[in-house]
């Protein structure tokens, strides 16, 4: 299969991607990892006029602990995320979903901003990042802003992100002193898109749930948190008749469709058994935390 | 119906199997093209075209990645390594060798890029259990052989490989 021609760029700086980007006027694509802009290229399901590519630019490949978040860098690849021993313990929920998303291969490549970018519902990284709670940093002609990821993702492959404008970064909030979290993922075979999703991030605070954080993958039009399911959860005991009746408000908060991966019932008690198993596994790492 | 596309080319240098290319590719020329049509090195195979099997596996800085989802022009400076480049002196290379010796190939077609990852791995990774033999191609689809034999001839590369240094 082959792509539509384009022009091709590489920028050593970000100001030179913004300035491209901006003189082709909503007709150019940042080209990241590109796992999943190009097939999306080769398929003509989107045929930019440009791409911009951010791979020479220094100084977007960083991952680090920073103001009791998280930054992570644009060029910051999956396999990274995979291996970082920064996401282990508060952060599991990221750490946990680096290793579920496609195949090793495509993780050598695909990186975490650039799945936000792409927006995808099926996307792994737009719930864990939602259920631990992250901002997105933006550049674009008139310098930077930073949105709430909730904000960022609109809706099937729509975002806040102006044609002008590229991520730098995306910062993960302070995830909670005594926190834990995981992703569980259900999916036919290693690449597959998730049947159904669940990131559970919690907090506490001597002994009860300062926060939770409960959101999808692949069971609506975008990655969404569990609001109803959060808000029964925060300042309660973590018990299990108040884990299993959040586990069915989030089994009511999910929007899935019927298809080959299976129907709306049965996406849906996914949802329930996952969030169920999810926050079990959270406020256990949060009290051994 | 006439396109509109204007064709746009780029001058490019890469190394390919240590050797240097350079060539005037149209941008969006794809490196699984650039590799088997610009260069005729075709041993690395195109599979599914769609970024699910890995057959068209190289090595990009000692890196797997997929062919066909990477354009060639993104690896202007950079190293490519492909089946062909495995050999040295004429000898097969460790894993050549183990997927001889333990019959890991039936029809063929996903060995280039097996045996690419798996290079990449064991450069990582000397002494992998099978369990991370089968975690590391799990992005490499065999339909032939059922995965026993690729990761018995891993571990005969991995052993050859640890006694060679």
């Amino acid at each position: 299969m082959y792509p539509a021609s384009f022009e091709y760029f590489a920028p050593s700086s970000l100001d030179e991607a913004v300035e491209v980007l901006e003189r082709f006027g909503g007709d150019a694509k940042v080209l990241a990892g590109g796992q999943s802009l190009i097939p999306a290229m080769k398929l003509r399901v989107t045929a930019p006029r440009a791409l911009v590519d951010i791979n020479r630019i220094d100084g977007l490949d960083g991952l680090v602990e920073r103001g009791g978040g998280l930054c992570i860098g644009a060029l910051v690849r999956h396999k990274t995320c995979e291996r970082s021993e920064l996401l282990r313990g508060r952060y599991s929920v990221l750490g946990d979903a680096a290793p579920q998303i496609s195949d090793p291969i495509v993780r050598n490549l695909g990186t975490v901003c650039g799945s936000l970018a792409h927006a995808d519902p099926q996307g792994d990284w737009g719930a864990a990042l939602l259920a631990i709670g992250a901002d997105v940093v933006i550049r674009g002609p008139q310098g930077e802003r930073t949105v709430a990821l909730d904000d960022f993702l609109q809706g099937p492959f729509a975002t806040a992100l102006e044609s002008s404008e590229v991520i730098t970064k995306v910062q993960v909030r302070a995830p909670g002193a005594r926190a834990g979290g995981t992703y569980l993922k259900l999916e036919r075979k290693v690449g597959d898109f998730a049947t159904a999703g669940v990131a559970v991030h919690v907090s506490l605070d001597n002994g009860s749930i300062a926060r939770a954080g409960i959101a999808f993958t692949g069971v609506g039009p975008r990655n969404a948190r569990a609001a109803e399911a959060e808000q029964a959860l925060a300042g309660a005991e973590p018990t299990e008749e108040a884990i299993v009746a959040a586990a069915q408000l989030a089994a009511g908060a999910a929007d899935p469709w019927d298809d080959h991966r299976g129907t709306v019932e049965y996406k849906r008690n996914v949802v329930r058994v996952f969030t169920e198993r999810g926050l079990r596994t959270a406020v256990a790492a949060a009290r051994g935390a | 119906m006439a396109t509109q596309e204007a064709v746009v080319t780029r001058p490019m240098t890469v190394t390919v199997n240590g050797q240097a290319r350079f060539a005037e590719v149209e941008t969006r020329l794809l490196l699984v093209h650039f590799l088997r049509e610009t260069l005729g090195l075709t041993g690395t195979h195109i599979g599914c075209d769609t970024t699910s099997c890995g057959a068209c596996t190289v090595l990009l800085e000692g890196t797997p990645v997929k062919s066909c989802t990477v354009f060639a022009v993104q690896a202007e400076g950079r190293q490519i390594t492909t089946v062909e480049g495995l050999m040295s002196n004429g000898a097969l290379h460790p894993i050549q060798q183990g997927f001889h010796e333990e019959h890991a190939l039936q029809c063929g077609f996903c060995t280039p890029g097996m045996m690419l990852t798996s290079v990449a791995l064991l450069a990582e990774n000397p002494s992998p259990t099978d369990e991370q033999i089968r975690w590391a191609i799990s992005g490499n689809v065999c339909r032939c052989t059922g995965y026993q034999n690729i990761v018995k001839a891993v571990q005969h590369a991995a052993a050859k490989l640890r006694e060679e240094t």
